[in-house]
């Protein structure tokens, strides 16, 4: 069975995602995301969509899982490189994306989480598990 | 039908040069004033059409005129349709090159069976419909020329995009000028997007300084723009808002509580770069705390 | 309107909506239309097309390149015989849902389209149909 690779990268997690997605890969990718937040402690999530030439409301929602999901973890997450006909299109859909963090590609995702990591932190979050 | 046709051609080789030069002189009167030169070619182009017209009779004297006997008058006035498009002649001035040679054919006609009104009857019928035909066909082909023309010079304007600027490492600047439709609005969104992807950039300020209306069009254009650069990771500020544009939006109910927006594209800038982490400091303060040490 | 060509499709699983998305991408792009206008017909038609599965029961999707006169255009046509929707009106509004979607389906088609239309009877089916011209 296929599964999208998730690659550890310093204290960050990374996900690229470069399939058109079915739900089952979907559902296992978050299965596959929440498990390695846990065994790798991780403080953050990026997930490239840089090759993703679609994002529809399923996407979406998905997006906003794992985004969910790893900040129960204590975990950040960041999406980065939205194709700009995607952006478009998202905003024309209507789908809110409200609270997802979004950056332009992995090296300014990783800043963007570092700061809020930094920013977590000193709010002394309390929904974390920590 | 065929039989009666064919007397119009009769009648036409008879009386053609009668028939031309009476048209000539019906078009000045029902298109415009022309110049010598209009005149001559004017002139030149009635006279080929009447030989095109011949010919075509000769080959077909059934008066279908899509058919493949009739092409050559066909190409004709599409052809003379579109020089008077480009040339700026209007659609009644392009149209009355057909139609107004009715008065002469009908004369050259009422002269030839004078003594037999059914004929005289039967034959103008004939005349006017083929004419009418063929009037229709240039006003068509008219029409499809003056499209054509609108269509390029939108193409045209579409091409003149913004340039987008690039105002500092990571931030750029889409000064727009000028009245700004919803397909030209659409382009330039498109490139300052992608502009943005490209140079890595995390600030882009749209400057409406130049922009003489906001419709809510374009200011939902603008909102999208600046939501979409937002999903991709970047953040949009507006500037040049002036106090009528200001109006402008509040009662057209468009909600800008989101976005950044500055009076100038200098405070925007000022903004992006203090955002940025970075800070405007003056040269002489920089001297004199160097010479200081 | 002539249709100068058609194609029918069938959504039976989940990996048929990703079968749907690229076979409306390569007809957008047969068409001309440009990468943006491409992105939000494809997206549309993935809606539809989960929605087919999802609410209808499986059904299937009618792809077909058409003429107006002096313009052509794509519509995608999504077809099934399941329960139908009740309340037409109320699935239009943004954020309605019966299952876990985020109910963004029928509406934002619509928006993303130049035309819509909906027919639906409950316990006979739904079919919708969206447009895109060049």
């Amino acid at each position: 069975m296929e599964r999208i690779p998730i690659l550890k990268m310093g204290e960050f997690l990374l996900v690229t995602i470069q399939v058109d997605m079915h739900d089952r890969l979907a559902l296992t990718l978050q299965d596959d995301l929440t498990a390695q937040i846990v065994k790798f402690r991780a403080h953050g999530v990026l997930i490239d969509i840089s090759a993703l030439e679609i994002v529809d409301s399923f996407i979406g929602r998905m997006l906003a899982s794992i985004a969910s999901m790893a900040h129960l973890l204590d975990a950040e997450t960041v999406v980065v490189g939205m194709q700009p006909a995607v952006a478009i299109t998202l905003v024309e859909l209507g789908l809110p994306m409200k609270g997802i963090r979004t950056a332009l590609d992995v090296e300014k995702g990783m800043i963007a989480l570092r700061g809020a990591i930094l920013a977590a932190e000193q709010d002394g979050d309390a929904s974390g598990i920590r | 039908m065929p039989t009666a046709n064919s007397k119009l051609l009769e009648v036409i080789e008879k009386r053609e040069d009668q028939i031309t030069g009476q048209w000539v002189e019906q078009q000045q009167t029902t298109g415009r004033k022309l110049t010598a030169a209009e005149r001559e070619q004017a002139n030149r182009q009635s006279r080929e059409f009447v030989r095109a017209l011949k010919s075509a009779l000769q080959r077909n004297s059934g008066g279908d005129v899509s058919g493949p006997d009739w092409s050559g008058v066909r190409e004709f006035l599409v052809d003379l349709s579109s020089r008077r498009a480009k040339d700026g002649y209007t659609p009644r001035e392009t149209a009355s090159f057909v139609f107004s040679l009715k008065l002469p054919l009908f004369s050259a006609l009422k002269n030839e069976f004078g003594a037999d009104p059914k004929a005289i009857a039967d034959e103008v019928w004939l005349a006017t419909l083929l004419i009418d035909e063929l009037g229709l066909l240039t006003t068509e082909a008219f029409q499809k020329s003056r499209e054509e023309v609108i269509t390029r010079q939108q193409k045209e304007l579409l091409e003149l995009s913004t340039p987008v600027v690039r105002l500092w490492e990571n931030i750029l600047a889409l000064p727009l000028i000028g009245t700004l439709d919803s397909a030209r609005t659409q382009v330039v969104m498109q490139n300052l997007l992608e502009a943005i992807v490209q140079t890595r950039s995390d600030y882009a300020i749209i400057d409406i300084t130049g922009v003489p209306v906001v419709d809510t069009l374009v200011a939902q254009h603008l909102l999208k723009t600046v939501a979409a650069a937002r999903l991709m990771g970047a953040d949009c500020l507006i500037s040049g808002i002036r106090p009528q544009i200001a109006q402008t939006i509040i009662h057209l109910g468009v909600d800008l509580s989101d976005v950044t927006t500055k009076a100038t594209l200098a405070d925007a800038f000022e903004l992006a770069l203090r955002r940025s982490g970075h800070k405007v400091v003056g040269q002489e303060a920089a001297s004199t705390n160097a010479a200081a040490r | 309107m002539r249709v100068v060509s058609a194609e029918s499709m069938e959504i039976r699983v989940s990996d048929d909506v990703v079968l749907v998305r690229q076979a409306v991408r390569k007809k957008s792009i047969a068409l001309g239309l440009g990468l943006v206008d491409q992105t939000k017909v494809v997206t549309a038609s993935s809606e539809l097309a989960r929605n087919t599965l999802d609410y209808g029961g499986g059904g299937k999707a009618l792809l077909e390149l058409v003429e107006n006169g002096t313009r052509s255009g794509l519509r995608v046509t999504f077809e099934d015989q399941g329960p139908g929707i009740p309340d037409i009106q109320l699935a239009l509004t943004d954020g309605y849902t019966t299952g876990n979607g985020m109910g963004l389906g029928l509406s934002g088609a619509k928006r993303l389209s130049h035309e819509f239309e909906l027919w639906s009877k409950p316990g006979e089916g739904t079919r919708v149909s969206i447009l895109r011209w060049k």
